[in-house]
C-alpha cells in the first residue's frame, strides 16, 4: 500500500500563558493533546468539533504557521516539523489554506490578479509571460468572470471572495488543501454554490483536503472520513457514511442529537448536554468529556481514555464503548 | 389564557379557531432608510400576527429585511436615518382587554415603558450586547428597576431567580460576575434572563443561537421553548437556520429582498413550499441522514440583489428557475396560496405568479405536521 500523503503522529500544542510581575509562564492552554491520523492521496478528511476543541490549531500546525510542542507531521514521508524558514518555502507551495472569513483573508489593496500572481511568481509556478493567462484560467475555474481580475476584494460579495480565496489556494498547485470553515460565513444559498465548486475541483484535480467545520451536515456531505475532536483530542474517527448510523462516542452522539433536523415531522427533543466545555487551561484529569457525559462512570475520571480500535473496527476514545 | 379576540380588521386572515388572539399584529410595515443614493425601502408592506405561546419563525438570507423588521417592531432603528412609512401599524394587544397600543405611532416615552417590559429582544451577539463594565446581576436588575416597583432586596432575589431559571449554575455568585467571565452560551442565557425578567408578552429573538456551538444552541432552544410554555410568551424567532425553524417554530414567514414571499405553518413551508425561493432554499442545504456524497447540491444561482438595484418585476425573478416573461413585468402580490394550510386558521400566502403546485395536504385540518409539543 502506498504511504499516506499526510501522517500526523502524537501532535501536541500547548500555548504558554504568561502573567505576573516577571511575566513568567503561569500555565498552558492545552489546544491539541496528542492527535494522530493519516490522510491518503485524494481523500477528504473532515475535522469536526465545537469552538475551542483545537480543530483550527490543528490546521495551523499542519500549515506550519505555528510550531508544535511535540509530535511529528510527515508529508509524503518527510518530516516537516522543525524546518527552518528557508526549508519551509517549498512546503508553503505544497500545503495551502482556505480561510473562514472571506473579508479579512484577502489583501484589500491588491487586485485579484495581483493576489494570485504574487504566489505564482514566488513559487515560479509558470513562466512570467504566462502568469496572466494562468491567473485568468484559475478565475474561470472557480466561476469568476475575467473582468474580476482587475477588481479589488471590496467589490465582491462574500461568496465571490471565497472563490478568490480558493483560486489563490489552487494557484500554486498544492498537494494538500486545508479548508478551515470555508462556508460558515456564507448564506445558505451561497454555501451550496461554494460547496459545489469545491466538490468539482476535488474531482477534477484529485485534491487532497482537510475540511475543518462545526457543521456535521456539511462534513457528512463533503468528506470521506471524519475526525471528531473534543478539547484537543480525537474522540472518534470513522467514514462519513457511518457517522449517523454507527457513531459510538457519547460526544459524537450528542453532537448529532443536538443538530436540528430540517424536517418538522421529525421533531424530537434536541440532546441537551449539561454544562460547558471545560477550559483548556485546566484540563480535567480523566476523560475531558466526563463532566458532560450522560454515561459517565467513576473510572472515567481517573485517566483520559486512549483512542483505541473497538469491536466494529473504528477507533473511539471511550471506556464505555466496547 | 387570553380570551379569543375577534379579528378587528377586514383584511385580517382568520385567527386560530380555538386559540388566543394575536398579541402582536403587524400591518403594512414598511421601513425606509435615507441613504446617499436616495431612500431605500428595506422592508416593504409586511403584515403578520403572533399569538401567545406561539413561535413565529422569520426566515431569509442576509439583506432580506428580517433584522430590520425586528428592530422596527422594537422601534430601535435610528430616527435620523430611518422612518416607517405612513400606514405601518404595529399593534400590541392591550392587557386584560384594554385598547391596543400602536407602537408605530407611540411616542418615545411610551416606548420606553414597553421595551423590556412588554416586548423584549435577544440579539445575535451575546458578546457585544452586554455591557462589559457592569456585572450581569446589575444588568438584569436595571430592567427591574425601570419597569417594576420591587424594592432592592426583592430585585436581587428576582435576579438570582432569573439566573436559576435560565439554568446558570451558582446564580448567587454569577450575578456578581462580569460578562467576560462567562462563556458564550452563558452570556446568551443572561441575555434571555434580562429579556424575560419582566415577563414580556412578546420575545423577539434575532439569530439567538447563530454565534453558538450546536450543543449550546440546543440548550438555548430548549430553554426558550420551556420558558415559552411556562410564561405563554409569544416568540418571534429570526434565523437563517432552517433546521432550527423545523424544530421549534409553529408558523413561518419567508422573506426575500425586503418582501414577505411566503407564509404558512411549519409543515406547509417544509413539505409544500409554493414559492420557488422557499423550495430552492430548502433544497440547497445538505440533508443529514440521506447521504448524497459526491453529488452536487441544487443551488440558487446568483446573489441576493442589492435593495438599490432590484430586478424589475418579481425580486426573485433573476435567480428563479421557473421564471417566465410575466415575472419581469410586474411584482406579484402576496395572495392566498393554491393549497390551504394543513393547520386550521393559519394564513397560507405566497407572492408568486406561478406558485409550485402540490396536492392538498394529506390530512387537511389535522395539523399533523405541527404536533403539540410534549410537555416536560
Amino acid at each position: 500500500m502506498k504511504a499516506p500523503l499526510l501522517q500526523v503522529t502524537e501532535l501536541v500544542k500547548h500555548f504558554p500563558v504568561r502573567g505576573g510581575v516577571l511575566n513568567s509562564v503561569r500555565g498552558h492552554v492545552h489546544a491539541v493533546n496528542g492527535v494522530s491520523f493519516d490522510v491518503a492521496q485524494g481523500q477528504t478528511l473532515g475535522v469536526v468539533g465545537e469552538s475551542g476543541c483545537g480543530k483550527s490549531t490543528l490546521g495551523k500546525l499542519i500549515m506550519r504557521l505555528i510550531e508544535p510542542t511535540t509530535g511529528s507531521i510527515r508529508l509524503d514521508g518527510a518530516e516537516i516539523t522543525g524546518l527552518d524558514h528557508r526549508a519551509l518555502l517549498p512546503l508553503r507551495r505544497r500545503v495551502q489554506m482556505i480561510f473562514q472569513d472571506p473579508y479579512s483573508s484577502l489583501n484589500p489593496r491588491l487586485t485579484v490578479r495581483q493576489t494570485i500572481r504574487q504566489a505564482v511568481r514566488l513559487h515560479r509556478v509558470v513562466p512570467r509571460d504566462q502568469e496572466d493567462a494562468y491567473a485568468l484560467g484559475l478565475l474561470e475555474k472557480v466561476g469568476l468572470r475575467p473582468d474580476a481580475a482587475d477588481k479589488y476584494p471590496h467589490e465582491f460579495s462574500g461568496g465571490q471572495r471565497q472563490r478568490i480565496g480558493i483560486a489563490r489556494a489552487l494557484s500554486v498547485r498544492p498537494d494538500l488543501i486545508i479548508a478551515d470553515e470555508p462556508v460558515s460565513a456564507l448564506d445558505v444559498s451561497i454555501q451550496a454554490q461554494v460547496l459545489n465548486l469545491l466538490m468539482d475541483l476535488k474531482r477534477d484535480l484529485g485534491l487532497t483536503m482537510i475540511f475543518i467545520s462545526h457543521d456535521l451536515k456539511v462534513v457528512e456531505h463533503f468528506c470521506d472520513r471524519v475526525l471528531v475532536m473534543y478539547l484537543g483530542r480525537v474522540v472518534e474517527a470513522r467514514p462519513c457514511q457511518e457517522l449517523l448510523a454507527a457513531a459510538a462516542h457519547p460526544y459524537t452522539k450528542a453532537l448529532l442529537g443536538a443538530n436540528p433536523i430540517d424536517d418538522p415531522d421529525q421533531r424530537r427533543p434536541l440532546t441537551v448536554l449539561q454544562g460547558d466545555v471545560p477550559s483548556p487551561y485546566h484540563l480535567p484529569t480523566g476523560c475531558a468529556f466526563a463532566g458532560r457525559c450522560p454515561i459517565v462512570q467513576d473510572h472515567c475520571k481517573q485517566a483520559p481514555p486512549p483512542l483505541e480500535v473497538k469491536a466494529d473496527g473504528r477507533p473511539v476514545a471511550c471506556y464505555r464503548v466496547v | 389564557m387570553r380570551p379569543t379576540n375577534a379579528p378587528s380588521q377586514a383584511d385580517d386572515r382568520p385567527a386560530a379557531a380555538a386559540g388566543p388572539g394575536p398579541v402582536l399584529r403587524v400591518r403594512n410595515l414598511s421601513v425606509c432608510f435615507r441613504t446617499d443614493r436616495g431612500v431605500v425601502t428595506a422592508v416593504e408592506d409586511a403584515s403578520f400576527d403572533v399569538r401567545a405561546s406561539e413561535t413565529l419563525g422569520i426566515v431569509g438570507e442576509s439583506g432580506c429585511g428580517k433584522t430590520v423588521t425586528s428592530k422596527a417592531i422594537m422601534r430601535l432603528l435610528p430616527e435620523r436615518t430611518s422612518f416607517l412609512k405612513p400606514g405601518s401599524s404595529i399593534a400590541l394587544a392591550g392587557r386584560s382587554g384594554g385598547p391596543d397600543l400602536d407602537l408605530a405611532r407611540a411616542p418615545e416615552s411610551v416606548l420606553r415603558g414597553v421595551r423590556g417590559a412588554r416586548i423584549a429582544m435577544v440579539f445575535q451577539e451575546p458578546m457585544t450586547s452586554l455591557n462589559p463594565v457592569f456585572t450581569v446581576g446589575w444588568q438584569i436588575e436595571e430592567a427591574l428597576k425601570y419597569h417594576t416597583t420591587l424594592d432592592a432586596r426583592a430585585r436581587r432575589a428576582r435576579v438570582v431567580e432569573m439566573l436559576r431559571l435560565v439554568e446558570i449554575p451558582n446564580p448567587e455568585r454569577r450575578a456578581g460576575e462580569y460578562p467576560h467571565q462567562l462563556s458564550g452560551g452563558m452570556r446568551q442565557r443572561v441575555m434571555i434572563a434580562i429579556a424575560l425578567c419582566c415577563e414580556p408578552e412578546v420575545l423577539i429573538a434575532d439569530e439567538p443561537t447563530t454565534a453558538l456551538d450546536v450543543t449550546i444552541q440546543a440548550q438555548i432552544l430548549a430553554l426558550m421553548d420551556n420558558l415559552r410554555r411556562r410564561l405563554s410568551t409569544a416568540i418571534v424567532l429570526i434565523t437563517h437556520n432552517l433546521g432550527v425553524v423545523a424544530q421549534v417554530c409553529d408558523r413561518v414567514m419567508v422573506m426575500y429582498a425586503g418582501r414577505v414571499v411566503e407564509t404558512g405553518s411549519v409543515g406547509d413551508i417544509f413539505h409544500r413550499p409554493h414559492h420557488p425561493y422557499t423550495a430552492a432554499l430548502l433544497h440547497s442545504i445538505p440533508k443529514a441522514g440521506a447521504r448524497r456524497h459526491a453529488q452536487r447540491l441544487p443551488v440558487i444561482p446568483g446573489i441576493v440583489p442589492s435593495l438599490t438595484d432590484l430586478p424589475p418585476g418579481c425580486r426573485f425573478s433573476d435567480r428563479c428557475a421557473s421564471r417566465r416573461d410575466a415575472c419581469g413585468a410586474g411584482e406579484p402580490d402576496l395572495t392566498d396560496a393554491p393549497t390551504p394550510s394543513d393547520s386550521p386558521g393559519v394564513a397560507r400566502a405566497v407572492r408568486c405568479f406561478f406558485p409550485i403546485h402540490h396536492a392538498a395536504p394529506p390530512a387537511a385540518g389535522n395539523a399533523h405536521t405541527s404536533p403539540p409539543r410534549a410537555d416536560p
